[in-house]
């Protein structure tokens, strides 16, 4: 038998054209694996689609997601703070502090004074309070603070941290509610995301599976004439490539139509809130991520069928 | 050049299909196998190949010890030996030149190399012209010689061939038995297993006789 290490100089040689041959067979089984695809449109196309669906439920699920905490970030509703003051605190002192804490926001001081004859004049019991000694009502400063939802809360803990500050409401709650909706819509894209990506490789890896039984005889006879693991594997990985990438771009296909189909519906809900919403579609950066998923995902699940599978080929 | 240093191989839950099996091919030697059906020959052969290992005993091919191959290193193994097979074992779905050029996509040769090699290949076993058809077109013996283009298109060294005349007719026999004769003449190493003792008498090469597992002679 002929020596088959070759000298170094040898090596060196051989490299570019061996490389060279490298990257052509690598082109020649993409375009072939892609042909074969092509030669059995319809249940590849099935194939694709599913890995697509599979792709478009939670991507889809977190569109929805970015466009409600779009909503909630940039309300614009301007909620209103209650500053109960206590009842020793000299009311304009805090006033200045609060401006310096809320700048840019509206501030108003509600002195128990007004706020006394204020009640007094709307509720009719004028006399019975006029005749109290003592105010029982306290001091109020009303603040209409500027920017997002988070910003006002770190402004109301800072607000309530203030000496002669007895208490601080906010009508926002339900921007709190919805924040936390949000976020637990986060936790759950995330998790159904995994679920259907553990789908898609498994569905990926099956459909190799049967390709490879397909294929069995031809795998049979390139193990005896010495084809190597990596050969043999080679074309069932591009396979895995070109369904996850099927896949991705049915899925973008599919979540550019949904988009289109809700938009309008979805535009007369949140601009009842928000005048200023502009729906969050597909942008070129979630294509480019799914797209990188699809591939990913093609590639992961041959790869695991293609390494359970090929061993128990052997030549008898 | 092939050498069995005390082989047995005993498959599992079965007697013995070779036992203590010793013998030498020297390079450039050609060499027939014969022997009843069941007596060894497909096993000896797949021992070269490494399609089956050993269970006690050491086979060398080219002073390399298969022993000492791992899984890794097989397809380098199979590179090295051209085999041919009763059943041609060629994928249908592929031209003649596909099938013939298998081998040396799989050892990464240049497009215009190996278009070069199979045409050579296949004018030697004389199918030019042939190489755009698909398999299923040919003649058992045609098919039987595309089989043998493909076996020795990467030019190896040792050449195996296991019952290659099995179906065919005597005169297409003889010219198979004719070409490996002449691959013989230019070097290759042949090792054949036939148990067409009539086709073989005439022909001067040694032979290796295999009874129930035992070189008899
Ligand atoms: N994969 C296997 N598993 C179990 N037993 C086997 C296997 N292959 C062969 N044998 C047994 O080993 C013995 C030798 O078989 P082998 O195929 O080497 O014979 P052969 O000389 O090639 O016969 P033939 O001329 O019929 O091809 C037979 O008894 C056969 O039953
Ligand atoms: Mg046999």
């Amino acid at each position: 038998m002929t020596d088959r290490k070759p000298t170094p100089g040898a090596t060196r040689q051989q490299l570019r054209p061996g490389l060279r041959s490298w990257l052509v067979h690598h082109r020649s089984v993409a375009l072939q694996t892609l042909k074969d695809i092509a030669d059995q449109g319809l249940a590849n196309f099935l194939s694709c689609l599913v890995i697509g669906i599979a792709m478009a439920l939670p991507t889809l699920f977190y569109l929805t997601l970015i466009n409600v905490a779009q909503v909630s970030e940039r309300w614009d509703g301007q909620p209103r703070l209650s500053l109960y003051l206590s009842a020793g605190a000299k009311p304009t002192a805090v006033l200045a502090k609060v401006s310096g804490l809320a700048a840019g926001s509206d501030v108003d001081l509600i002195s128990s004074e007004d706020a006394l004859m204020q009640f007094a004049s709307s509720s009719g019991f004028s006399d019975v309070l006029l005749a109290l000694d003592d105010n029982p009502l306290p001091s109020v400063i009303e603040v209409r603070p500027e920017g997002s939802v988070r910003e006002v809360g770190l402004l109301i803990e800072e607000l309530s941290r203030l000496t002669d500050v007895d208490d601080v409401t906010a009508d926002i709650a339900w921007i709190e509610r919805l924040n936390a909706l949000v976020q637990f819509g986060e936790y759950l894209v995330i998790v159904v995301g995994l679920l259907l990506a553990f789908g898609v490789t498994l569905s990926i890896g099956n459909t190799i599976r049967l390709s490879i039984e397909n294929r069995r005889a031809e795998i049979l006879v390139v193990k005896l004439v010495g084809g190597t693991d990596a050969f043999v594997r080679r074309p069932f990985l591009y396979l895995g490539l070109w369904y996850g990438l099927g896949g991705a771009v049915l899925c973008c296909l599919m979540l550019w139509g949904s988009m289109l189909l809700l938009q309008a519906p979805l535009h007369v809900l949140i601009a009842s809130y928000e005048a200023s919403f502009s729906l969050r579609g597909l942008m070129v950066a979630d294509v480019a991520a799914l797209v990188l998923i699809g591939v990913v995902l093609g590639i992961m699940g041959a790869s695991l069928s293609v390494g359970r599978h090929l061993r128990k080929i052997e030549p008898q | 050049m092939i050498r069995f240093d005390a082989v047995s191989k005993r498959y599992p839950g079965g007697r013995d299909a070779l036992s203590d099996v010793s013998f030498e091919i020297a390079e450039r030697q050609m060499v027939f196998l014969t022997g009843h059906s069941g007596a060894g020959k497909s096993t000896l052969l797949k021992l070269i190949m490494l399609m089956e290992r050993p269970s006690r005993g050491q086979v060398f091919v080219g002073g390399q010890n298969l022993a000492r191959l791992g899984r890794r290193q097989i397809p380098g193994l199979r590179r090295q030996v051209g085999v041919v097979f009763q059943n041609h074992q060629l994928l249908f779905d592929r031209t003649v030149y596909d099938n013939v050029a298998l081998p040396l996509l799989i050892a990464g040769l240049g497009q215009k190399e190996t278009g070069r090699r199979v045409r050579a290949a296949l004018s030697k076993v004389g199918l030019s012209g042939k190489e755009g058809q698909l398999p299923i077109a040919l003649s058992g013996g045609e098919q039987q010689r595309v089989g043998i283009a493909r076996a020795v298109v990467n030019k190896p060294p040792v050449l195996l061939a296991d019952e290659p005349t099995g179906n065919l007719d005597p005169v297409l026999s003889r010219e198979i038995m004719a070409l490996f004769g002449e691959f013989n003449q230019v070097g290759v190493t042949v090792l054949i297993a036939t148990h067409d003792l009539e086709l073989i008498e005439e022909i001067d090469h040694p032979k290796m006789q295999l009874s129930a597992g035992r070189v008899v002679s």
